[in-house]
C-alpha cells in the first residue's frame, strides 16, 4: 500500500503541494477553528456560569426542571460523535450561512459540537474556586450578578484560559473531520490527497503541520494562564 | 445595638438533623467588643453568620438597632451587609487583584465611582500600615499583612460592626497580637462594634469587654471576660480558662482540693505563707497560674490539704475570712 509513497517523485510532489497549497490551508484551519471556538466560548460562557450558580446551594439557585434540561442538552450533544453531528447539522448550517458545504458552513457543527464542551469545561473551572471567597462577597452585600462577573470570573481567568485551550485543540482536531463535508484546511488536504490519491507523503505534511498547530496554540495557552496568574509570586 | 434573640439553627443532614444552636439569647452593645468562645463545632461560626444573615436562622431574631434583619428584602440586606462587615480566618482575598483593587472591592459593589474610591483604598492603607503594597498582590504578603488588608476592606464602606470569624486563628502569636491590636485601634478610633469569634482565650483577654462561652450550640456563660475568666461558672468555661486545672482534677489525687481565685488587689500578697504562719496549715500547692486579663491581673490555685484532720476545713474558713479571694471545695471522685 506504501509502496510508491516514498521515491524521490513522490517527495517532490509533496514538497510542490506543501508549497502551493498548504499556506491557504493552514489558514482555513487557523480561521475556522478560532472562530468556532470563539463562538462556542461566547454560548458555552454563559451556559457553564449558569451550571455553578443555578444548582441547589447555588448563588442564584434556578428551577430544578431548567437545570436538567440544560443538563441534558449538554450531555446529549457532547454524546453525539462529531461526524454524525456535521451531517445533523446541515439543515442548521442552511439556516445560518446558506448553504452545507465549504469551509464557512463547517463552522456551525463545530460550534455546536463545541459549546457543550466549553460550558463543561466553565463549570469545572468555576468550580475550583474557593467557596469562602464567593461567601466574603456576600457578606460585602454583593448581589449575584456582581458575584459572577467580579468575582467567579476574574479570580478564574487562568483555569479559564487553560481550559479554553484544551478546548481550542480539540477543535482543531474536528476541523480536519470536516474536510469530509468540504470544509477548507489541513483535513482536507489530508484527505483528499492522502485518502481519495493514495499521496501519503502530502497527508503526513498535513499532519506533521497539524501537530505542529496544536503545539502553538498549547504553548500560547500556558504561557498566558501563567503569566495572568497573581498566585504566582 | 445588636440584638440576637431566642435564636436556634438546625441543619439538615444526610443522617438526621443536628441542632446547631439552641435558643441563643444575646444582647451586643454599641461600641463593645464582644467574644464568643468556644471550641470547635460549638456553633460559633453559625452564630457569627447569623447576624449577618449568610445563615438564615431556623428560628428566633435578630434586631440590629430595633429593625428584624431576618425580615429585610435582598436589596435592603445587602445594604445592611456594607454597615456589618466581616474578616475571616483565611483572610479570602481576591487573588488575581492588587491590595488596593481588593480594598476598592465593597465600594465597586456600592456603586462608588473609581478615583473616589481608591482615595478611600488609600486612606485606609495607610489605617492599616501597608501605604507601600497598594499594587502588590495578594500572593506577596504574609499572612498577618493580608489580614491588614481584609481588615483595611472591611472598612471600606463604614461599616458599623466587625464581624471577625476566627481572624487570627491562623496567625503566629506575634502577628495575632498585632492584629489585635489593629482591631482594638479601630475600636476605638471610629467607634465599630466589633464581635470577635475564636477559640483562643488570650484572643478574648485581650481586647474583649464582654464574652459569651458556646457550647454545643448554647451559650453556657456571658458576662464581663474579667468576671468571667477569673471565676467561669460552667465547665466549659472552667475547661477554656485552664485546661491543665482539668487534667490534674482527673489524674486521681488523693487529697481534698480547695480552688482559690483572686485578683490584682491579693495577686501581691503571700497569701499561702500567711496562712501557714497563721493558722498553722501547710497547704500543698498543687497548681497555680497568673495571667492578665485586659490590664488586670488574676491568679488562680489548687491547693491539696489531707483528708485526716479538719485543716481543709479551717484553711476554706480563714480564705473566705480574708474577703478578697475566691474559695471552694472541689469535689473529686475518690
Amino acid at each position: 500500500m506504501f509502496d510508491n509513497a516514498f521515491t524521490s517523485e513522490a517527495f517532490s510532489e509533496a514538497v510542490d503541494i506543501l508549497i502551493n497549497d498548504m499556506p491557504f490551508a493552514l489558514w482555513e484551519t487557523t480561521y475556522v477553528t478560532v472562530l468556532a471556538t470563539l463562538f462556542a466560548v461566547i454560548i458555552g460562557l454563559p451556559l457553564g456560569v449558569l451550571l455553578v450558580v443555578g444548582e441547589k446551594g447555588g448563588i442564584l439557585p434556578l428551577p430544578k426542571w431548567l437545570m436538567s434540561t440544560l443538563n441534558v442538552i449538554i450531555n446529549l450533544l457532547r454524546s453525539i460523535p462529531f461526524l454524525i453531528l456535521m451531517i445533523m447539522a446541515f439543515p442548521l448550517a442552511r439556516l445560518i450561512v446558506g448553504t452545507t458545504v465549504g469551509t464557512t458552513a463547517s463552522i456551525v457543527p463545530l460550534v455546536i459540537a463545541a459549546f457543550p464542551f466549553v460550558a463543561r469545561l466553565v463549570e469545572s473551572s468555576l468550580r475550583e474556586l474557593n467557596p469562602n471567597i464567593v461567601e466574603m462577597a456576600q457578606s460585602m452585600g454583593a448581589s449575584p450578578f456582581q458575584i459572577i462577573v467580579k468575582v467567579m470570573i476574574p479570580e478564574s481567568v487562568p483555569s479559564l484560559i487553560s481550559n479554553f485551550t484544551i478546548a481550542i485543540t480539540t477543535v482543531l482536531g474536528y476541523t480536519a473531520m470536516s474536510g469530509i463535508i468540504g470544509g477548507g484546511g489541513l483535513g482536507k488536504i489530508a484527505i483528499n490527497y492522502g485518502y481519495y490519491r493514495y499521496k501519503y507523503l502530502v497527508m503526513l505534511f498535513a499532519v506533521i503541520i497539524l501537530i505542529i498547530l496544536v503545539q502553538v496554540f498549547q504553548s500560547i495557552g500556558t504561557r498566558a494562564a501563567t503569566r495572568c496568574d497573581k498566585r504566582i509570586k | 445595638m445588636i440584638e440576637i434573640k431566642h435564636l436556634s439553627k438546625t441543619f439538615a443532614g444526610a443522617d438526621g438533623s443536628v441542632e446547631a444552636l439552641k435558643d441563643i439569647n444575646l444582647t451586643i452593645n454599641d461600641g463593645d467588643i464582644f467574644g464568643i468562645i468556644g471550641m470547635s463545632g460549638a456553633g460559633k461560626s453559625t452564630l457569627v453568620r447569623c447576624i449577618n444573615m449568610l445563615e438564615r436562622p431556623t428560628s428566633g431574631t435578630v434586631l440590629i438597632d430595633g429593625v428584624d434583619i431576618g425580615a429585610l428584602p435582598a436589596d435592603k440586606l445587602r445594604e445592611l451587609r456594607r454597615r456589618t462587615t466581616m474578616i475571616f480566618q483565611s483572610f479570602n482575598l481576591l487573588m488575581q487583584r492588587t491590595c488596593l483593587a481588593n480594598i476598592c472591592f465593597p465600594l465597586e459593589l456600592a456603586g462608588v465611582k473609581k478615583a473616589e474610591a481608591k482615595k478611600r483604598a488609600l486612606e485606609l492603607l495607610e489605617i492599616v500600615g501597608l501605604s507601600d503594597k497598594a499594587n502588590a498582590y495578594p500572593a506577596q504578603l504574609s499572612g498577618g499583612q493580608q489580614q491588614r488588608i481584609a481588615i483595611a476592606r472591611a472598612l471600606a464602606t463604614d461599616p458599623e460592626v466587625l464581624l471577625c470569624d476566627e481572624a487570627t486563628s491562623a496567625l503566629d502569636p506575634k502577628t495575632t497580637r498585632s492584629i489585635l491590636e489593629l482591631i482594638k485601634q479601630i475600636n476605638e478610633r471610629l467607634g465599630i462594634t466589633v464581635i470577635i469569634i475564636t477559640h483562643q482565650m488570650n484572643v478574648i483577654e485581650d481586647i474583649c469587654s464582654r464574652v459569651a462561652i458556646l457550647e454545643h450550640g448554647v451559650v453556657v456563660e456571658e458576662g464581663d471576660v474579667s468576671k468571667v475568666f477569673s471565676n467561669p461558672a460552667s465547665d466549659a468555661g472552667k475547661n477554656i480558662v485552664s485546661p491543665e486545672e482539668r487534667a490534674l482534677l482527673e489524674s486521681g489525687l488523693t487529697e481534698r482540693v480547695i480552688r482559690l481565685v483572686f485578683d490584682g488587689t491579693a495577686a501581691g500578697e503571700p497569701i499561702i505563707a500567711k496562712m501557714a504562719v497563721d493558722e498553722g496549715i501547710s497547704a500543698n500547692i498543687l497548681y497555680a497560674s497568673t495571667r492578665f486579663i485586659g490590664d488586670q491581673v488574676f491568679g488562680r490555685m489548687l491547693l491539696g490539704l489531707p483528708r485526716e484532720g479538719d485543716d481543709a476545713d479551717r484553711a476554706i474558713e480563714y480564705l473566705r475570712r480574708r474577703g478578697d479571694v475566691f474559695a471552694e471545695e472541689v469535689e473529686i471522685d475518690v
